[in-house]
């Protein structure tokens, strides 16, 4: 008797798993990884070459710290049932997480609990790695895993779990189909709040703080472009026509935002540059983000048309105010990310996913106030969470900033002991 | 013997040497270096910012002859080395002490 109702289980449980969005899930998720390693290689080839290695595992180390808090802690106070605003300990060392379907906010879902957890884990990662680019170059490598560490538990999983998590805050409230609330937003005004906590790089007047290598800068913004397609196509956690609604309008954005950046810089610097290209075309990944599922490949070209204008823009206001951010992590992903937020509400379209809503273009009006307010308190978490934070940091640490010897020597060889590039070999 | 130290365009390195491979010249030291003279630098943009570029690269020959060939080598060098535009670099000359090949001991002109 036991076990025909373990098989009748077994075979129901089986059932509610889809071969085939299991298989996009499982693509999506290594897709995902890679945008990881991809932005070190975006962020280092930005700075100079005492500091790539640094960069590069700033991004790197993010893979085993919070892979790791994820699975202990993390992805439970992201997803499991808890209150509005943080997700319980159910899923502690990932216990109750397994190979059998979950069902999150009445909706069934078709792959496995753990893969599900996996997918998420990759966007926990590659979060916190966002924020380095606004503080490269000057942060002790030892305050940085704290930082990041105690910013995935204290920012990330409770937005996270407003969002997406059982029973949050803004679930069927607020959209964000693939993160721009909880990434991109979170992450632009932490790094924000961050760079100007610890302050500006110590240059000498005569130092050469251009990209040292862009080449290595357009590798990077290539391998993030084709990781999004995970990240984003990924987030319909199926593998049909949602996904390649997403997919295509992901592309579309990236193209028009790369293009309509260096036209930018043609009028205005008189020289369409390569860097400018890879910034736009990241600036249009993360501008459509959160609208990725929810509105159509026409829509999708305005807002890849209109993000380089606002970043653009608030990379001028930055030289202006001096302040350091020195990889233009607000520019790009707080700004994006925030017209990404407010472009879904304007062109979301319950024809393209009967899961949204109706934005302002087809009439509807009701959901501004909350997606804002979902805005709102993303910004608010971030910004207050960085400051305890980087509070906490100063206790531990006295100072999170390298010395400025160390500062001149470069965060590579203080840091790591070892040299990026060797030219005596 | 002097020794010539000729500031070039990286680009006119090749014409350089075969002038001055006609002219039987083909011992030389190149080094690339940077440095400011008449042609002022240049502005790159990086996402908007302007940077200014003050130091240009350059590459620096230097040839250790008889003071008999000094007139032709520089002649040969301005020649080759001459677009016409700012920037297209100098000619210093010096008088060499002594010139000492290491494998055999050999000094003087012999020596180079």
């Amino acid at each position: 008797m036991l076990s025909v109702f373990v098989q009748e289980t077994e075979a129901k449980m089986q059932s509610s798993i889809n071969s085939a969005d299991t298989a996009w899930v499982l693509v999506s998720t290594a897709l995902v990884l890679l945008m990881t390693p991809a932005l070190g290689l975006f962020y280092a080839g930005m700075a100079r070459t005492k500091n790539v290695l640094n960069i590069l595992m700033q991004s790197f180390v993010a893979l085993s710290v919070v892979s790791v808090l994820w699975a202990v802690v993390g992805y439970s106070l992201a997803f499991a049932k808890g209150n509005s605003f943080v997700g319980g300990l159910d899923y502690l060392f990932l216990k109750g997480v397994g190979q059998d379907a979950l069902t999150l906010n009445g909706a069934a879902l078709t792959v496995p609990h753990l893969l599900f957890m996996a997918f998420q884990m990759m966007f926990a990662i590659i979060t916190p790695a966002l924020i380095s680019g606004a503080i490269v170059e000057r942060m002790k490598f030892s305050a940085y895993l704290v930082f990041i560490a105690l910013w995935s538990l204290l920012v990330y999983s409770p937005v996270a779990h407003m969002v997406w998590g059982e029973g949050g805050l803004f679930v069927g409230k607020a959209l964000d189909f693939a993160g721009g609330t909880v990434v991109h937003i979170t992450s632009g005004f932490s790094a924000l709040a961050l760079a100007l906590l610890m302050g500006k790089r110590r240059l000498n007047h005569s130092d050469d703080t251009r990209p040292h290598n862009l080449p290595m800068v357009l590798l990077g913004a290539g391998l993030v472009w084709f990781g999004w397609f995970g990240f984003n196509a990924g987030s319909a956690l199926t593998s049909g026509g949602l996904a390649a609604s997403a997919l295509v309008t992901t592309h579309i954005a990236a193209a028009v935002a790369g293009l309509v950046w260096i036209l930018l810089e043609w009028v205005v610097v008189k020289k369409p540059t390569a860097l400018g290209f890879a910034t736009g075309a990241v600036a249009g990944l993360v501008a459509i983000t959160p609208g990725a599922g929810f509105v159509t490949p026409v829509s999708a070209m305005i807002i890849g048309a209109v993000v380089p204008f606002i970043s653009y823009g608030m990379i001028a206001l930055k030289n202006k105010f001096k302040y350091d951010d020195t990889l233009d992590v607000f520019a790009v992903h707080g700004c994006g990310g925030l017209w990404g937020a407010i472009a879904t509400v304007v062109f979301a379209d319950k024809a393209v996913n009967s899961a949204g809503f109706n934005g302002l273009l087809k009439g509807d009006s009701s959901w501004l106030m909350q997606q804002l307010f979902a805005v709102g308190t993303a910004v608010g978490i971030a910004i207050v969470g960085t400051v305890v934070i980087y509070t906490v940091l100063k206790l531990v640490f006295k100072t999170v900033n390298v010395s400025s010897e160390e500062e001149a020597a470069g965060l590579d060889v203080t840091q790591h002991g070892e040299s990026g590039y060797v030219s005596e070999n | 013997m002097v020794k010539i130290e000729a500031i070039i365009r990286p680009q006119r390195l090749d014409e350089v040497k075969t002038a001055l491979d006609d002219l039987g010249i083909t011992g030389m030291t190149v080094t690339e270096v940077r440095g400011a003279g008449k042609q002022k630098g240049y502005t790159q943009h990086y996402r908007g910012a302007e940077y200014t570029v003050n130091l240009i690269q350059k590459l620096k020959l230097e040839i250790v002859t008889g003071a008999d060939m000094v007139d032709s080598v520089c002649n040969c060098i301005s020649d080759a080395a001459r677009t016409g535009e700012i920037g297209d670099g100098k000619i210093f000359v010096t008088p060499v002490l002594d010139v000492i090949r290491i494998r055999t001991g050999d000094r003087g002109k012999d020596a180079v």
